[in-house]
């Protein structure tokens, strides 16, 4: 069952850096990045082409598709750059309009090499990943040959050791110390910016030996935004629909699905299981909507955005407190609906912390019952959406 | 671990306005409650007991087994040095947000002082009638009964959830073993079932997992290999594709993490896994001596 309404691409929901920030970061930490400069209009990209000459034309979206999509054009002389250009501005890649473009000078490529340093929880630790066989998916070198691709966990610390570096990837023809020297800035890189994937491919070396980073994929760990304010306006806008962003102002998380089940739970583990029920007992969740954690207290703003969403025609509320007290955000919802008087169908159940008081209220309030278990108020939910 | 009733706790954060609330229901439970650290009230008592301006000074005083943390999440990576040294055992860390990085680095300041790190963004252990300690309605009867299941969960929500089945359908818990709902935790899902698989009194263990990254597969390797019946339910089987569910750590990429994938991992390994979650007491059914009574 298809439950969004837009292809969701994995980079499109989070703290993502476009290529052209990436770099930034890069060459403020002293590696070598391709001379370019970024236009928003045609008269900038021909600007940019006087003084670049020819170059590649690389649209600045968010994603790891643009080559295929045709985000990513080599133009030789300044009418092909500006038609180039007016064809990709506007255009549509995994979901991301492209309103920038980036043009960089053509780079003197001997050989690509994959180099990225990212987060890794099993060994709850960085780990690096490096071949010399760069310039495609991950993926696809993977499948073409495994052993190409080196994975090995680095110690955690301020920076990288060099003995390190050299026993891990030193005895590989290609590596030089200038190789060396660009993968420890990377993971200082990597480590002052709180990245969560620092991924350069390719990483070129070219004919005289210098090393370059022809691209930058750059995602930040969203816990950290707080002390990374240098990376203020530089993360990407995600891709959200109006409600969405409404509920990301008032610190809610929601995301919007093709269903009718209006879905309210509290904690991240219990509003995907009630999406799951209505799903198993025949129906379609309209929403993730969660509203536990620190968010408790938010019931009353969750309950108005679920409302606006036009093809929500039943409601299940499912309180499973633990941290977050169901007569707190029993109380929230309560007041909001005897307020705002929805005429929709709403089915409670509430168990754990604060559930004697919350059930008493939907029941004075409300003159509601609200059902034991899970499962039997998923169930009429289910019936009254039809 | 398991909390046990011995356990001496000392409570970071006591003073604030959770850690006063589930730290009274803790001392009311039977939770060896022993202290507490605020710097900024040291000496003062709160719920009768000493608050200390750090672990360190606490362990002047007294001995304690388990820091429990109401932390804020810019504070934990010190306050992780300081249990250490203090010679915690273990850490509960109930936060959320914290920079992954610096879970990063808990981790490995807990690795050279032989601390176990459980969480962060857990909702904290329940040994019931014995203790518990974080954020889990352990007082609540309808939730909790002492029994022979472990119960291990990424999330408190969905873990509360499982818990009510189990008494519902007439099983206690041994343990409710909460790892935290973050991609990088101190306990994986791997190390808590090994931990449950030590333990006596656990006959059999249910794992409430979620979508995205590998650790009930890496935990459905050992399942394999051991003679405690194993069953799981996983939630995320409708949610889209890449995006994060609430929990950092439930993002599907590609194939990697999705309900599929990881279903079928498990079931390979001889994991049944529930629909929903009131189908999990019917899956441990068939082992009749594990009922209550």
């Amino acid at each position: 069952m298809a439950l969004s309404g837009k292809p969701s691409e994995l980079d499109s929901k989070m703290a993502n850096l476009c290529e052209f920030s990436g770099k930034k970061l890069l060459a403020s930490a002293g590696i070598k990045v391709p001379k370019g400069k970024l236009a928003t209009t045609v008269d900038e990209v021909a600007t940019a082409f006087r003084e670049i000459g020819p170059c590649v034309l690389k649209a600045q979206v968010p994603t790891g598709k643009r080559g295929k999509s045709g985000g990513i054009r080599k133009a030789d002389s300044l009418e092909e750059a500006t038609n180039l250009a007016g064809s990709m501005f506007g255009m549509d890649i995994a979901s991301h309009e492209v309103k920038q473009i980036l043009l960089e000078e053509v780079a003197d490529i001997a050989t690509e090499c994959y180099v990225a340093i990212m987060n890794d929880t099993r060994t709850k630790g960085p780990m690096l990943v490096f071949s010399t066989m760069g310039g495609m998916d991950v993926e696809e070198i993977s499948q073409q040959d495994p052993s190409q691709m080196i994975f090995k966990p680095i110690p955690f610390g301020d920076s990288i050791s060099r003995e390190f570096l050299k026993e891990t990837i030193g005895h590989l023809p290609l590596v030089s110390d200038k190789m060396l020297d660009t993968i420890q800035l990377l993971y200082q890189v990597y480590r002052s910016n709180d990245a969560e994937l620092l991924e350069i491919n390719p990483l070129v070396i070219t004919s005289d030996g210098d090393i370059i980073a022809l691209d930058c994929k750059f995602i930040l760990d969203d816990s950290s935004i707080y002390r990374q304010e240098q990376l203020e306006g530089e993360i990407a806008p995600e891709i959200q629909t109006e409600l969405e962003m409404r509920a990301s102002r008032s610190g809610l998380k929601y995301i919007e699905l093709e269903g009718n089940v209006g879905v309210i739970a509290n904690g991240a583990g219990l509003t995907m299981t009630s999406m799951d029920a209505i799903t198993y007992f025949g129906g379609k969740p309209a929403n993730f909507l969660e509203i536990g954690g620190e968010a408790y207290t938010k019931s009353r703003e969750a309950l108005e955005i679920l409302l606006q969403n036009p093809n929500v025609k039943s409601i299940l509320v499912n309180f499973c407190g633990a941290f977050a007290r169901t007569d707190v955000m029993t109380e929230g919802i309560v007041k909001a609906w005897k307020e705002l008087e929805p005429d929709i169908p709403v089915f409670f159940s509430i168990n754990g912390t604060g559930y004697l008081e919350a059930i008493a209220m939907v029941r004075e309030e409300l003159n509601l019952e609200p059902y034991d278990l899970m499962d039997d108020a998923v169930i009429k939910a289910v019936e009254a959406a039809g | 671990m398991i909390l046990r009733k011995q356990h001496r706790v000392l409570i970071f954060g006591i003073t604030g306005k959770q850690g006063t609330f589930w730290g009274a229901e803790m001392i009311k439970y039977g939770t060896n409650v022993v202290g507490g650290v605020n710097p900024r009230k040291a000496g003062q008592d709160h719920l009768g007991l000493p608050v200390y301006a750090s672990a360190s000074h606490a362990a002047r005083d007294l001995d304690f087994h388990t820091a429990l943390f109401f932390v804020p999440p810019a504070a934990c990576k010190q306050a992780t040095r300081d249990a250490c040294e203090a010679g915690a055992k273990v850490i509960i860390c109930l936060t959320e947000h914290i920079p992954v990085q610096d879970v990063m680095e808990m981790i490995t300041i807990a690795r050279l002082n032989g601390t176990q790190i459980i969480g962060p963004n857990t909702a904290g252990m329940v040994t019931p009638g014995e203790a518990f300690a974080g954020i889990m309605p352990g007082f609540n009867n309808k939730v909790f009964k002492e029994g022979s299941i472990g119960v291990i969960s990424r999330s408190g929500s969905l873990g509360t959830l499982v818990c009510l089945n189990l008494v519902q359908s007439g099983f206690g818990q041994s343990t409710f073993y909460g790892i935290g709902g973050d991609p990088i935790i101190g306990t994986d899902t791997r190390e808590a079932l090994k931990h449950l698989y030590e333990d006596e009194k656990t006959k059999a263990i249910v794992i409430c997992g979620e979508i995205g990254g590998m650790a009930e597969e890496e935990a459905s390797e050992f399942a394999r290999t051991i003679d405690k019946p194993v069953v799981a339910f996983i939630a995320g089987k409708s949610s889209p594709e890449g995006k994060k569910m609430g929990h950092a750590g439930a993002i599907v990429s590609g194939n990697s993490g999705s309900y599929k994938a990881k279903r079928s991992y498990l079931e390979k390994n001889g994991i049944q896994v529930a629909d929903i979650p009131s189908q999990v007491p019917g899956l441990l059914k068939s082992n009749d001596e594990l009922r209550l009574q």
